[in-house]
């Protein structure tokens, strides 16, 4: 019998630390989209709750915690991430396992908002967003998902295939934050 | 020269660059332009057009004169103003526009010719022969016209690219930008200010002024020291704001490490998009000149910036100054001089009641009419009512006035309006919304007045966003008032220049006018007047006086042109920045592409994806040589391709099958449970969008498959159909592209390699032709299809893309084991045409189902999106050009895609033309090149011949119009 080997998205590509910022791979236990049947999103975030314990979130908004996350990722959808989801859900929502689909990375350090201004363009200053906040967006030219996870810290999504482009434009961002000192 | 104990350079740390090969010695806190004034160097560049010989004018970003080139090699910048340019050690600075040499440019014979290149010149000239405008007269032209030039080298220089977002932006750190920061960020917004200058104070660096009692410089660096300090304030120096853009967006241009002679990783500039909720512009005013003959000469200077030469940089920019002026501030000028020591000739005030010289002679009435020395300003003429007068000097200060820097408030199509009071042009409030002005850009020009009304439009703006200012006392400056009285050009005979950059005179503005190019839009472009780098910051309003003069019309009523952004020049490089090489565009890799590459396969891009040709082996130097063989590999063993960029759409809900009825031309809502069906998807012009399986995995759960390219577009559309057309559906689609690594299992032993992997088992009852289902390989959940685009016995096998990597290893492993392996794109390609399967090369955008072969397909019996569109006259008969299959019959054996078809007797003209093929190869199954074709009214001619010619590549081939399935064509070895 044959036995396959896993392979991470950024493996071999992370960690790297450039100054004070720090971006390390994630490897949540798994991600699911949830897309909530028509009319049932409400019904959807009661079973979540009672499953998982967090909300579908509103929209640009995350609920849960490192655990067990769901991040809004588009109309009545969400990622539910760190948790494999639990079979009640398939009454209320289509669950479709993208475990494998995305690379998902951290960017941490007092420099991490500079960085992230230098791809993003959109507004991820701490008073406009906040933990829990999150955004569907471009980092550079790739369509991400984007989640302040802590004070300086902020977990991004991308497609598995971009992990090279993704890790090459954050590094780069990265030592040019740093090199400004 | 220096002057001592005079300006903000610091004296302990000496610097020395290099002009023209020469050493420059200066100190740290110079421009080029203070370094070279300060060693006696006035001649730095050569006009655009006549090559006239050109010193500094300015001190800041609006300098028309002084452009140099920095740097050499592809790290060359041409055209950098040396007043903005600091200067560090090592830099090198080189003169431009000139040969051989700066002091002698023998190209200065243009200068001779004058008064035959004035505006118009080119177009009357150089209209015939026709043929001779781009081989003989541009060249030419271009040669001897023109400022500096690029290397021609790739630029391997790093640029930035970044986005700002706050509550206040305050554009320009003068008195009115700083007090302005400091009202808003003391309220607690979060404020940006952004200033040209390296050092922040605008013009109170400049001065001999007192705020509060003390230098204004210091009360400037005070004020920025306290904003330095709050959370809520980010400066920006060396950062000029270049465009005003629509809700709140503004461009800037950073100049991060042009001023350092290591960079240490920083890039060279970075252009921001900076977003703000309000914006303050504090930009300032910019000296105009007066036009009078000669007044290019190297040693004549705005009065201004002869103030900012002595106090910020210590620098005397001549031993015998003289001030031509229309106003008070030329006698500010003489008075800052004399006090610093500096022998001033005299004071030549225009106006009959100006104020009396304060150790200096003053000539009231009095005009400049000429100047002398050629290379450095000798000689001074100036006409009084009692006649003309000479005076030797080096240096003459030149004060026309001011013009607020509106440039920014028109951005958005707004027009400033004319102020009777300062004789220009002013903001109007509401030209860019959610802007104001304030300071010398609003027309305010005491330091006092500015101070007071960037405090104010602070409050107004902050308050305006809910935050609360405080009671703030206003510090003490000097309010004196603005006299002038307007003089544009002194009248007479010679050159007088408006447009130092683009050597536009007087004269060249009224023959303008006088050849009835009235409109002032009309003559600037026939003069090139306000044109280029200037965008009009010096010239436009001497040019648009003596225009209205000439027109006999009031400077109101003439207008002023269009201020366009970039208010400086923006470096291509800064606004692509992140975009050279491979930076263009994110690389998407499938999980295979390591071993791909490792096994010397060359990559193509598909899309964004990279994908292998083929997979050369020892012994093989041409790409047919891999290509025939993996082709031959797949019909008589197995081979393995990665198919995972194909697009994958999990789609699931009660209504998926009436969601994909809709959208695919055929039914899917049948479908049973583990089967698999190949679908056509139209545009809603009713041609053909995409096509692909779809198969079922559940009664509520089926997965769609696209092609690579058509993932995106197909999703999207799915999006759409969903959201617009039909949301009553109960439907989700989700993209399921990147979770799974799937691939190609093709060849009679496909069975048999996969039933060393495939934990369960495989056959035809569990999987005949078209079915799917789950399956495991060593543990792992995977997915299986058994789906051809070979025609052979095939699978697609696929995993979580985590093992994708493991389990091609193993398939190719397995494969070789059986005379088999991997295969590419080129092999790929081969095989479908041999089976007349279609890719986007057939369905580009132009074609029908019936154009194709699949009218069929479009199931009478339900609506779909394109259906009705596909049955408008002219898309279905006869008249349509049809699939066909082409082989060469005659002595040329080679077809090329893109080739048009004839019948074999016609000449091959556009009016004759059949057809055209839209893809071939060679068939090493059947031993021949096979093409796939449109032909008119292919259909029915099966079986006659044909020409294909190929005009571009020069190809011309008799073909033989056949069915386009080649090979199998009962599906036997595929179902079996």
């Amino acid at each position: 019998m044959v036995e396959l080997v896993a392979k991470t998205p950024c493996e071999g590509l992370l960690p790297i630390s450039v100054g004070d910022v720090s971006l390390t791979e994630d490897l949540p236990a798994s991600l699911t989209m949830l897309t909530a049947r028509k009319g049932r999103l409400e019904a959807c975030s009661e079973v979540l709750k009672s499953v998982h314990g967090v909300a579908m979130p509103k929209p640009n908004r995350a609920t849960g915690t490192q655990a067990a996350r769901a991040i809004w990722f588009g109309r009545d959808q969400a990622m539910l991430v760190g948790v494999t989801p639990d079979s009640s859900l398939l009454n209320e929502a289509s669950v479709v396992d993208q475990s494998d689909a995305w690379a998902v990375i951290k960017l941490e350090g007092d420099g991490a908002e500079a960085v992230l201004a230098r791809l993003v363009p959109v507004d991820l200053r701490a008073a406009t967003f906040k933990r829990g906040h999150t955004a569907r967006t471009m980092l550079g030219h790739m369509t991400v998902s984007i989640t302040r996870v802590g004070e300086q810290a902020f977990q991004i999504i991308a497609f598995r295939s971009m992990a090279k482009t993704l890790v090459h434009d954050l590094q780069r961002a990265m030592e040019s934050v740093a090199a400004r000192g | 020269m220096r002057v001592a104990g005079k300006g903000q350079v610091d004296r302990k740390h000496p610097v020395s660059f290099t002009f023209d090969g020469h050493t420059v010695q200066g100190f740290a806190g110079d421009t080029v332009a203070s370094a070279l004034l300060a060693n006696d160097i006035k001649l730095v560049a050569r006009s655009f057009k006549y090559h006239r010989p050109r010193g500094v004018m300015g001190a800041g970003s609006e300098e028309a004169s002084a452009l140099v080139t920095v740097g050499r090699g592809a790290k060359q910048d041409p055209n950098v103003r040396a007043t903005v340019q600091e200067i560090y050690d090592g830099l090198e600075v080189r003169s431009q526009n000139r040969w051989p040499s700066l002091d002698v440019d023998l190209l200065a014979i243009n200068d001779l010719a004058a008064p035959f290149l004035g505006a118009g010149f080119y177009y009357k000239t150089f209209m015939w022969p026709k043929a001779f405008w781009e081989r003989v007269y541009e060249p030419i032209i271009r040669r001897s016209a023109g400022l500096g030039a690029l290397s021609g080298e790739h630029n391997e220089d790093l640029y930035e690219k970044a986005f700002a977002f706050c509550d206040v932006l305050v554009i320009g750190a003068g008195p009115a930008g700083l007090m302005a920061a400091l009202t808003a960020a003391r309220a607690g917004a979060d404020v940006l200010l952004a200033d040209e200058d390296s050092v922040l104070g605008g013009r109170l660096n400049g001065e001999r002024e007192e705020i509060d009692g003390i230098p204004a410089s210091e009360w400037a660096a005070d004020v920025v020291d306290e904003l330095a300090a709050m959370p809520n304030v980010r400066l920006m120096p060396r950062t000029t704001v270049t465009g005003a853009y629509d809700q709140g967006t503004y461009g800037a241009l950073e100049r991060v490490s042009h001023h350092l002679s290591d960079a240490s990783g920083r890039p060279l500039e970075c252009f921001r998009r900076i977003v703000a909720k309000r914006t303050i512009l504090c930009a300032g005013a910019i000296e105009r000149p007066i036009a009078f003959k000669n007044n290019d000469r190297p040693g004549i200077m705005g009065a201004a910036a002869v103030r900012t030469y002595l106090h910020r940089y210590g620098v005397a920019p001549g031993r015998a100054v003289t001030v031509f002026t229309n106003n008070d501030d030329g006698h500010r000028t003489a008075r800052d001089l004399k006090a610093a020591g500096v022998h001033v000739t005299a004071v030549l005030d225009s106006r009959k009641d100006g104020p009396d010289g304060q150790g200096y002679p003053v000539i009231r009435g009095a005009e400049v009419c000429d100047t002398g020395g050629r290379k450095a300003l000798e000689s001074v003429s100036y006409r009084t009512v009692s006649g003309e007068e000479k005076l030797g000097t080096d240096c003459l200060a030149v004060s026309g006035g001011w013009n607020p820097s509106v440039h920014l408030t028109c951005h958005m199509n707004g027009r400033p309006e004319w102020r009777e009071d300062i004789q220009s042009f002013g903001p109007v409030e509401g030209m860019v919304p959610g802007m104001t002005t304030a300071g010398a850009c609003n027309g305010t020009f005491s330091t006092l007045g500015a101070l007071k009304e960037g405090a104010e439009k602070a409050k107004e703006a902050v308050e305006a966003l809910g935050f609360e200012v405080g009671f703030a006392d206003l510090p003490s400056a000097e309010d004196a008032p603005y006299n002038m009285e307007p003089l544009w050009a002194v009248a007479g005979r010679g050159r007088a220049w408006l447009d130092f950059q683009n050597d536009v005179t007087v004269k060249d503005v009224k023959q303008a006018a006088t050849e009835n190019f009235r409109s002032v839009e009309h003559m600037k472009r026939y003069t090139t007047q306000g044109m280029a780098p200037d965008q009009g910051k010096n010239s436009n309003m001497g040019a648009l006086a003596v225009l209205a003069d000439a027109t006999g019309r009031g400077i109101p009523e003439t207008g002023t042109t269009t201020f366009r952004p970039p208010f400086v020049p923006v470096s291509i490089a800064a606004m692509g920045a992140g975009g050279q090489g491979i930076g263009f565009a994110p690389e998407r890799f499938t999980t295979s592409h390591e071993a791909s590459v490792t096994d010397g396969a060359p990559m193509v891009e598909a899309g964004l994806w990279y994908r292998p040709s083929f997979y050369p082996k020892a012994g093989e130097t041409k790409w047919r040589q891999s290509c025939d063989r993996e082709v031959l590999m797949v019909r008589n063993a197995v081979g393995v391709c990665d198919v995972s960029t194909l697009g994958k759409i999990d789609i699931q809900g009660p209504d998926a099958g009436a969601l994909l009825d809709f959208v695919y031309t055929n039914t899917f809502s049948t479908l049973k449970v583990g089967k698999v069906r190949y679908g056509l998807m139209l545009r809603e012009d009713g041609m053909v969008m995409d096509d692909g399986t779809t198969a079922r995995l559940g009664e509520e759960h089926y997965l769609m498959t696209t092609t690579t390219a058509g993932a995106g577009p197909v999703m999207r559309h799915l999006e759409y159909v969903h959201q617009c057309l039909r949301p009553d559906l109960d439907v989700s689609m989700v993209s399921a592209t990147e979770q799974w690594a799937q691939f190609a299992v093709a060849g009679p032993k496909s069975r048999e390699l996969l039933a060393q992997l495939v934990d369960e088992e495989i056959d035809n009852a569990r999987f005949p032709f078209m079915g799917c289902g789950e399956i495991t390989v060593g543990g792992v959940s995977g997915r299986l299809f058994r789906i051809s685009f070979s025609g052979e016995h095939a699978y697609e096998i696929a995993v979580p893309a985590r093992y994708g990597e493991s389990l091609y290893h193993a398939l190719v492993e397995k494969a070789a084991a059986l005379g088999g392996g991997a295969y590419g794109m080129e092999a790929l390609n081969v095989l479908r045409i041999e089976k007349g399967l279609i890719t986007h090369s057939e369905v580009h955008g132009r074609t029908t189902a019936f154009d194709i072969g699949m009218e069929r397909m479009v199931s009478p019996k339900k609506d779909c999106i394109g259906k009705t569109m596909s049955e408008r006259p002219g898309l279905y008969g006869d008249e349509r050009e049809q699939l066909v299959g082409l082989k060469p019959v005659g002595a040329v054996k080679q077809l090329t895609a893109g080739a048009h078809l004839y019948e074999v007797d016609a000449e091959p003209v556009r009016e004759n033309g059949q057809g055209y093929t839209t893809s071939v190869g060679f068939s090493p199954t059947l031993e021949s090149f096979l093409g796939l074709a449109f032909l008119r009214n292919g259909r029915a001619r099966h079986g006659e011949q044909v020409m294909m010619v190929d005009h571009l590549r020069g190809v011309t081939a008799r073909c033989e119009v056949c069915d386009p399935v080649f090979f199998d064509p009962d599906g036997g070895r595929m179902r079996g």
